[in-house]
């Protein structure tokens, strides 16, 4: 027996079924770049430029790895669903799914590769 | 349904109709910065990758990096980077119900705007 009543049930689902999921995974990510990104931005600004010995010791230290694997993973989740959302208002029908599959795949490799690359340069 | 007979509606008006405004064209720059990042992404990612391959490898990509093309792009990422991080603040505080009245919000978008160009350049003199 369901104690859930229809409308209760669909209150804030919308038309997408997902409610607001969308619209708040974006914020949480959001405030979670706030603090990665400057932090990137000046690990891995002070990577770039160095030789090849000084980077592969810069980045076995944690905090710019750890950052760089964070800034990766988060920034690149916020990117494919911002992306989605501009994919949705422009494009149409099939376009539109192939464009937002090739963001995904481009964002989740990304993700995978830097992974990767980090994880190679820590060890 | 699929019949349905398809009358010649007027369409509400689009960009084209609109005089640029300043709220505007800092909401749509926070969409061009967001989406230009990912050949920031793929230069980080490729730059990192041939770190991890050998040293014959990182040579030609931070060879590529720390070329004056490199710089370029690099600059223009920090910026890109800067002005979506200080519009995205600016969008929190407006999705808090805050600084949606016109005023207000211009002032936010010159913020963003003189702000991203500030914390830029501060990151060109930092590194």
């Amino acid at each position: 027996m369901r104690y859930l009543t229809d409308r209760k049930q669909a209150t804030g689902l919308g038309s997408a079924k997902s409610g607001t999921d969308h619209f708040w995974h974006m914020q949480i990510s959001s405030v979670a770049l706030l603090f990665l990104v400057p932090a990137f931005i000046f690990t891995f600004g002070s990577a770039v430029g160095r030789g090849y010995e000084q980077v592969l010791a810069y980045y076995s230290h944690p905090f710019p790895a750890v950052v760089a694997a964070l800034t990766l993973i988060v920034g690149l989740v916020h990117f494919k669903n911002g992306a989605q959302v501009a994919i949705e208002d422009y494009a149409h029908g099939i376009t539109r799914k192939a464009l937002i599959i090739g963001v995904t795949c481009f964002s989740y490799g990304s993700i995978a590769i830097g992974l990767f690359a980090l994880v190679k340069l820590a060890l | 349904m699929a019949e349905a007979k398809r009358a010649q509606r007027p369409l509400s008006p689009h960009l084209q109709i609109y005089r640029p405004q300043l709220t505007s064209i800092t909401s749509i720059l926070v969409r061009i910065t967001g989406n230009a990042l990912f050949v920031t992404v793929i230069l980080i990612v490729w730059w990192l990758l041939a770190a991890a391959s050998g040293e014959q490898y990182f040579r030609t990509a931070n060879g590529v990096l720390t070329s004056w093309f490199g710089d370029l792009v690099l600059t223009f990422s920090a910026l890109g980077m800067w002005y979506h991080l200080l519009a995205g603040l600016r969008h929190l505080y407006f999705d808090s119900g805050r600084g949606l009245d016109i005023p207000t919000a211009e002032k936010l978008g010159i913020g963003c705007l003189v702000g991203s160009v500030v914390l830029t350049i501060l990151t060109v003199i930092v590194l």
